[in-house]
């Protein structure tokens, strides 16, 4: 059977950590480096951080997490059913954040640190985002 | 790893004229963005001109941590002020600050040393 988690919590700040390392902790034991897991972390980070702070802006809903091993490296889905986004692509340019207070960089860095992003979302239905993450290849003779 | 888990941030502030040096430990998350916001505006409302802030003992930063940063690199320029940023020259916390484009706005320093005199 392939590995995989799943993690299902209250959208709360202090919840970005514990999803943070689930997902850190899945992907040493699936044999990615230190580098690829601290770039994972911040792609993790900043996709939950996005349902704490935009998908549930005055109410408390849940963080769906899913992390499964696939055959390149890793898949994480973190999906929501918070308020959606208005406009996906508007929301994926750099800079841009309703929040005076965040940089707009969220889907930057989730995209830079995966190689292959995605993004579905309905205004009112919530938000899904997926990220796969290769493993570099080990080197000759390890 | 599994220790590391909500570990809060730790702050510690010297101030010396109306120069302050914060030292931050820890991971620089959306949960520790509000005390760090806390704390740094208390030195510029208390008139601090010129704010070091020490990100060496940082483990994790992503964009709630920047958008504090830059949110008082704004509060502090407004009022004629300056932010420098200490950083170690590696490591995911250098790559999140210098794909930021931050260091356009405030300079990253290896150590205290190197902040210009006042």
């Amino acid at each position: 059977m392939t590995q995989y988690f799943e993690l299902v919590c209250p959208s709360r700040p202090e919840n970005v950590g514990l999803c943070r390392v689930a997902v850190a902790t899945f992907a040493a034991n699936i044999g990615f480096t230190l580098s690829e897991i601290e770039e994972i972390k911040v792609a993790v980070s900043e996709a939950v951080s996005n349902v704490v702070v935009h998908a549930y802006p005055a109410t408390e809903g849940l963080i769906e997490l899913g992390c499964r091993e696939i055959e390149a490296g890793i898949a994480i889905t973190v999906r929501d059913e918070g308020v959606g986004i208005q406009d996906v692509a508007l929301a994926r340019q750099a800079s841009f954040s309703t929040d005076p207070e965040r940089m707009g960089l969220g889907f930057v860095f989730m995209e830079s640190f995966s190689d292959d992003f995605h993004v579905e979302s309905a205004p009112g239905k919530g938000t899904r985002i997926e990220m796969r993450k290769r493993r570099e290849a080990p080197a000759e003779g390890a | 790893m599994l220790e590391e888990a909500g570990k809060p941030v730790q702050i510690a502030i010297k101030r010396q004229g109306r120069t302050a040096t914060a030292r931050l430990a820890g991971e620089f998350d959306l949960t520790a963005a509000p005390l760090v916001r806390e704390q740094l505006d208390g030195l510029i409302d208390a008139g601090m001109q010129r704010i070091v802030i020490d990100l060496r003992g940082v483990r994790f930063l992503d964009s709630s941590g920047l958008g504090v940063l830059l949110g008082r690199y704004r509060r502090l320029s407004e009022r004629g002020g300056s932010i420098y940023l200490v950083t170690a020259a590696e490591g995911s916390v250098r790559t999140v600050l210098e794909m930021s484009g931050v260091r356009q706005v405030m300079p990253l320093l290896a150590s205290e040393s190197e902040v210009p005199r006042a």
